[in-house]
């Protein structure tokens, strides 16, 4: 697997926009590391499909983005609702099919939206997400509100025409997007460097028109950087971003996943590369936080999914008459 | 060489949307002598049915049309000839007439054309009828609540026979603006003399049905000068009682289902609510602006349960001849004893009782 | 108020009027200006049969070409009016639902359920159904089934201008995605419709003839084929009540229904291919609720099984015409046990 470790200091983020970043980060890592845990007794319904290992890319780039700007995301959204301030509780409501969840359990864990915060849901249709970025970055250039909107999509849909159609879209409309390939080896259960034809997604960028840029998704730094860049392109009216980030899932395509075709890289992953223990490295080493600030969020955070975890499984079910709500805004 | 002793009963055109009518009923046979005036034949135009009055008096030589028949305006329905007319005669005037309904080539008389002018800032739509010679004053027809210049369409042309007459639509109506301003009784007045000095008009006689009679009345109380005589026609204002029901519930109506029962209230024959006049109310209701438009006009016309204008106050100490007119079996605006004429009719009696609303008109211009 | 004007001109005064009355109100579609990035003139197109020509020029920065590529733009529409526009979008023609249907039926049509009522995704989707053009199989389809079926998109097929222009008005004000289908053959076909602004509602069918012997539904061309038919079938004393559902989801049954109750006999016209069309769905919910009205079989007239051939002699005997209609009127009024 190619990377650039960048050994950049942290020196542009603030002592509080770091806590947030960890917290950030912290707060995926734990829901995912618990919906692991319990998917596998039994209780959640359905499909869910897990971002531990991923988290710098979504920490990263939400960091420049408000509730004006919108993200679309994937069946893998658990971290980008996260990371654009999606409610915790909400989201494991939601994954258990409880009528407390972010969307009254009617969508489950593929689904999970709350458009108040940009965030347009995770998507269970590989590809979905690029053409309604496309539409959000329009509205806001016409409505001149300096919105961006940010497609994060895997390397599977990098090969959807979707994905392409919208990249070509964006740029000759020159809209204030950013297009994320979060690039983590396989696309189900096949490999992407078989899958994309180039050596890298980012190479599809020159041939719609715009820059490209590949970064190691492991390092939160590397990606908040590219991602400041491309976001302030687009808020400057310079147009789409293609970011390819690198890095891998440490669970399954969904959980049930055997993971016969893979290798011993989680491990390898786990141990030398984990977002979390280079940042809290880093920033330890730079003297910008201290352990113990970061343990504090450590056990906030453990707190806070556990707690979501037991009001969830206390929630009660949708009511039947549910099932007929909220097709139409009128019919 | 046409002979000019035969002379032809045709079908007539009544209001600006119709295109055919539909013989009904004969009321006369060949062989009979008809005088001007009597009536001839019921037609159904699709949007009403009326009762056309013979133009011309003479012998019933030959009845061109049949019941159940549709024909175009213009198409010859009747012939009437003294005796002496020799049948080969009569004849050919009916294939000629037969071959030119087919051909489409029909003589029509020039079609008035509505026209817009500017009152106050509004744009108000009016159908001018004119006679060649036209004599007096001019006459202004002012409809209802939720009417438009077209319900006058059996009234307009007789009466343009001899004079000119105007319809119009008042703010919130027809094809005029829809915006209505604050709705009062003064405003809709106010709009009618605009609409006189825009035309030049400079003295009218008012015609005013329903909500158009209380607004004619008070035209006349703003601008004596300016009414030559009031015609009110089952005009609002003159009891407390009303169908409060019927007025709301023409206002809140969206769907033919809603609309069609509660139209069946304006006439004393519910049978003439065709599909045609639900229809065209609807697409009405249905323009930008109506349902504002109605809202607010509302209040003018009810408070509460019962009418919120009085009318004979308007008209105290007005010097202006006033004659009223009723539909005996009006259900909306009930008539109260001893006022004004009745004829045998519902609310909307210059639709449905037309030749008798024509003939007190007449008398009364 | 009514002047006349052809159904192409209504679809172009509606979007004209909403976009002046609601700045919200964007137009995107290939060629819907045409010109774009070209040499020679802008607006040189205004749409394929410019429907939308001279929008471009009242509205230059709402109006925009889109290239060839639906699942983008149409997907882009469907973003936008997440995001607070009210896009109408153009799909050219209902054939090219293939390559864009995902944003339609996964997206569009499911955020406000998905997301536990929450979204709301006021998008038009305008495009074009119908055989009669000599336009071949894959230009010539009436897919309205597919669309009708999906929960979440309203569907309105209008029939005659007036329709059209109260209708689209109605799609553009309306929070729910409309798929606005308007049948190519009925362009340059004039009608009465007035100036001002209207809307005609969804889920209300227009009873467009009255009649007491049998009960024909029509959709869209087929509406003025069942008239014709009508006229026909008046002249031997049969009196078809005709009538035209203008949206196919809502669908107003109950005006059906009371038809039929009426008239015991139902035909049902729509010259789409049969299986699992607007018929026979048509056909199915009345005989589950009026069976005990109906005094013999449904029947259903509809295109054969094939695709749209394109040799104008075989595309006249896919299209059901109104010796059909009358045939199968005859059938249902001559029908005994």
């Amino acid at each position: 697997m190619t990377g650039t470790l960048t050994q950049k200091p942290s020196t542009e983020l603030t002592p509080d926009a770091l806590l947030d970043a960890y917290r950030v980060m912290r707060t995926i890592r734990d829901f995912e590391e618990r919906v692991h845990e319990e998917f596998a007794s039994g209780d959640i319904p359905g499909f869910v499909h897990l971002y531990a290992g991923e988290e710098a890319s979504a920490a990263g780039i939400c960091a420049h983005l408000t509730d004006r700007d919108a993200i679309a995301s994937t069946h893998r959204g658990h971290g980008h609702c996260i990371a654009k301030g999606v409610d915790i509780q909400g989201m494991m409501a939601e994954i258990y099919g409880r009528a407390t969840g972010s969307c009254r359990g009617k969508g489950g864990s593929m689904h999970i939206a709350d458009l108040s915060k940009g965030m347009l849901g995770a998507n269970g249709i590989v590809g979905g997400g690029p053409p309604l970025i496309c539409g959000r970055a329009l509205a806001s250039k016409i409505k001149g509100d300096g919105g961006v909107a940010v497609a994060f999509f895997g390397d599977g849909a990098s090969n959807q025409g979707t994905t392409l159609e919208s990249l070509n879209l964006a740029s000759i409309w020159n809209l204030p997007a950013i297009f994320v390939a979060e690039n983590n080896g396989y696309a189900e259960a096949t490999s992407s460097t078989w899958s994309v034809a180039t050596d890298d997604i980012a190479d599809r960028a020159a041939a719609f028109g715009m820059p490209g840029v590949i970064v190691d998704g492991f390092d939160f730094f590397a990606v908040h950087e590219a991602a400041g860049e491309a976001v302030a392109r687009a808020r400057e009216g310079g147009g789409p971003t293609l970011i390819e980030v690198k890095f891998t899932r440490y669970f399954g395509h969904f959980e049930g996943d055997q993971q016969l075709y893979r290798a011993d890289e989680v491990r390898h992953a786990r141990e030398n590369l984990d977002c979390l223990k280079v940042f809290r490295a880093r920033v330890t080493a730079a003297d910008q936080l201290t352990d113990a600030q970061l343990d504090q969020i450590d056990a906030e955070v453990a707190t806070a999914v556990d707690a979501s975890v037991v009001a969830a499984k206390a929630a009660p079910r949708p009511d039947p008459g549910d099932l007929l709500t909220d097709v139409y805004v009128s019919y | 060489m046409p002979d000019e002793r035969i002379q032809r009963v045709s079908m007539p055109k009544w209001g600006l949307s119709m295109t055919t009518g539909k013989i009904i009923e004969w009321f006369v046979s060949e062989g009979d002598t008809l005088a001007k005036g009597d009536d001839v034949v019921e037609i159904d135009t699709d949007k009403i049915a009326g009762t056309l009055e013979s133009p011309v008096s003479g012998l019933v030589r030959r009845l061109v049309a049949e019941v159940g028949d549709e024909l175009p305006i213009g198409a010859v329905l009747a012939v009437v000839a003294p005796a002496e007319v020799p049948d080969a005669d009569i004849d050919t005037v009916v294939e000629e007439a037969k071959a030119a309904a087919a051909a489409g080539e029909l003589d029509v008389p020039d079609e008035p054309v509505p026209q817009l002018v500017e009152v106050d800032g509004r744009q108000i739509s009016y159908l001018t009828m004119t006679p060649d010679e036209p004599s007096g004053d001019p006459v202004v027809l002012v409809h209802g609540f939720g009417g438009d210049k077209n319900s006058w369409l059996f009234v307009q042309q007789p009466l343009a026979e001899e004079r000119t007459v105007h319809a119009l639509d008042l703010p919130g109506h027809g094809a005029s603006a829809k915006d209505v301003g604050d709705g009062t009784l003064t405003m809709l007045a106010e709009t009618v003399v605009g609409f006189f000095d825009a035309l030049g008009i400079e003295r009218a006689h008012l015609v005013g049905h329903s909500l158009g009679g209380a607004v004619s009345a008070a035209v006349a109380k703003a601008a004596p000068g300016r009414v030559a005589s009031l015609t009110l026609l089952a005009p609002a204002g003159y009891t407390p009682d009303a169908d409060a029901e019927y007025l709301r519930g023409f206002a809140a109506a969206s769907s033919r289902r809603e609309l069609k029962p509660l139209l069946g209230r304006l006439f004393a024959d519910p049978a003439l609510v065709t599909r045609q006049l639900v229809d065209d109310l609807l697409r009405y209701k249905r323009l930008d602006g109506v349902d504002k438009a109605l809202s607010v006009l509302l209040p003018t016309l009810l408070d509460g349960d019962r009418q919120a204008i009085d009318t004979p106050a308007l008209l105290d100490g007005v010097d202006v001849p006033v004659t009223v007119v009723w539909g005996a079996a009006d259900a909306v605006l009930p008539p109260p004893d001893g006022v004004g004429e009745r004829v045998q009719a519902g609310h909307m009696l210059h639709m449905e009782a037309a030749n008798d609303v024509v003939r007190v008109l007449r008398s009364s211009l | 108020m009514a002047r006349s004007i052809t159904y192409r001109e209504a679809i172009n005064e509606a979007i004209a009027q909403e976009m002046a009355r609601d700045e919200r109100v964007i137009v995107m579609g290939e060629d819907n200006v045409g010109g774009t990035g070209a040499p020679g003139e802008m607006d040189a197109w205004g749409g394929v049969l410019g429907v939308t020509k001279g929008l471009w020029g009242k509205f230059p920065d709402r109006v925009m070409d889109t290239p060839i590529s639906e699942s983008a733009f149409v997907g882009a529409a469907i973003g936008a009016a997440t995001g607070g526009l009210r896009p109408v979008v153009e799909l050219m023609f209902i054939d090219f639902l293939g390559v864009c249907f995902d944003q339609i039926f996964n997206q569009a049509a499911k955020f406000r359920y998905m997301f536990g009522g929450k979204a709301v995704t006021p998008v038009v989707v305008r495009t074009m159904w119908g055989a009669g053009l000599r336009a071949a199989a894959q230009h010539s389809q009436s897919l309205l089934p597919w669309v009708t079926h999906v929960p979440g998109l309203k569907v309105a097929a209008p029939s005659n201008p007036y329709d059209a222009k109260g209708l689209l008005i109605q799609a553009i004000r309306d929070d729910d995605p409309v798929i606005f289908a308007e049948h190519k053959m009925l362009y340059d076909v004039a009608g009465e419709v007035p100036e001002e602004s209207y809307t005609i509602p969804f889920g209300e069918a227009n009873v467009v003839r009255e009649g007491g012997d049998v009960t024909i539904v029509a959709i869209g061309r087929m509406v003025n084929t069942a008239l014709e038919a009508a006229t026909e079938l008046a002249s031997s004393g049969v009196e078809a009540e005709v009538i035209d559902p203008r949206t196919t989801s809502p669908l107003d049954l109950d005006t059906i229904i009371e038809s039929v109750e009426n008239t015991g006999r139902l035909v049902v016209v729509d010259e789409s291919n049969p299986r699992c069309s607007l018929a026979s769905d048509i056909a199915g919910l009345i005989a589950q609720e009026a069976f005990g009205a109906l005094r013999g079989p449904i029947q259903m007239v509809t295109g054969p099984h094939t695709p749209v051939p394109f040799a104008d002699s075989l595309e006249d005997l896919f299209i059901p015409d109104a010796a059909r209609i009358t045939g199968a009127v005859k059938t249902a009024v001559d029908w005994k046990k």
